[in-house]
């Protein structure tokens, strides 16, 4: 593999290889949400009252954060392509910081959760009826996984936004930035699902 | 694939501008305030139905304009197709099997 990145590049190779990868990320989610929907399915009463106990308010919020950083990080590969890195990390930092965002009101919705006792085997919760049980413990375990993979989408974009800062990405070169982005966009899409199934059908 | 060291060059026109992105995040911005609206009226079961139609078509502008699917090679969306298509097969398999047992 050449390290200058001129003579034996395949950037649609590259850009390839991250979709492959994403249509793993696509069946791993995709079984979790034929858990959903088989659970949901069978126990539809008790899905709908427990949905009423997630905050639609911070769900909102977080699903305009993420469309959001979409948009940041989209732009941000216009602004390389013109030339102009300055504004590409800046956007890229943004979409870090609407992630971080994203992550800190999970964070505060996760730990009122745990507060009114509620957590995967808590007493409180195994107190309930099953579909309330199934119910909260798909939301933690698939808001969960999704939140890792927010982690790790800003983990790509910091090394991105560095490579980005360093020159390495530029408007010469500048897949490493659309592969990162097409992770985030991932990340964003899973939420758009998520969203809905979980806040919106009380 | 064949075209050594290319660019997304979108069949040789210039680099896209700023406007077609935030054209699409002011529609996604929309879709939400209507996914969130039609969620706060009492739809029955229909509800499902709106949510799932509205998420569908978020993801279709995010993965053809954000992810730049529209201008990408026949290829990939070829393979999207295959992807998207075999967890429809999982689901519509699960769900029989839930229905006649």
């Amino acid at each position: 593999m050449s390290t200058q990145g001129h003579e034996h590049r395949d950037d649609a190779g590259s850009r390839m290889g991250m979709w492959l990868f994403l249509f793993t990320e696509l069946i791993l989610f995709g079984g979790l949400f034929i858990v959903y929907a088989v659970y949901r399915y069978q126990h539809g009463e008790a899905f709908h009252l427990a949905a009423r106990e997630l905050d639609t308010f911070v769900g909102t919020v977080n699903t305009l954060i993420l469309l959001t950083s979409s948009l940041t990080v989209a732009l941000s590969i216009v602004a390389v392509r013109q030339g102009k890195r300055g504004l590409a990390v800046m956007l890229v930092g943004m979409t870090i910081l609407l992630a971080g965002a994203f992550l800190v009101n999970k964070y505060f919705e996760w730990g009122h959760k745990f507060a009114l006792g509620i957590f995967p085997g808590s007493p409180e919760l195994l107190k309930r009826s099953s579909g309330e049980i199934l119910y909260f413990g798909l939301y933690f375990v698939m808001t969960g996984l999704h939140a890792l993979h927010v982690i790790i989408g800003m983990v790509i974009l910091t090394v991105v936004g560095i490579m980005t800062a360093r020159g390495t990405v530029s408007a010469s070169s500048y897949v490493k930035l659309e592969v990162g982005g097409l992770y985030w966009h991932l990340v964003d899409v899973i939420w758009i699902f998520l969203f809905p199934l979980f806040y919106l059908l009380h | 694939m064949t075209q050594q060291g290319e660019q997304l060059t979108h069949g040789g026109e210039h680099a896209p501008g700023y406007g077609q992105f935030i054209l699409v995040w002011f529609g996604l911005l929309a879709l939400t305030g209507l996914t969130v609206a039609l969620a706060g009226i009492n739809l029955g079961r229909w509800i499902i139905v709106s949510a799932l139609t509205i998420a569908s078509i978020k993801t279709i502008l995010v993965v053809n304009v954000f992810m730049h699917l529209r201008i990408e090679d026949r290829v990939f969306r070829f393979f999207v197709a295959v992807a998207v298509l075999t967890l429809a097969i999982f689901f519509v398999l699960t769900f029989f099997d839930y229905a006649f047992h």
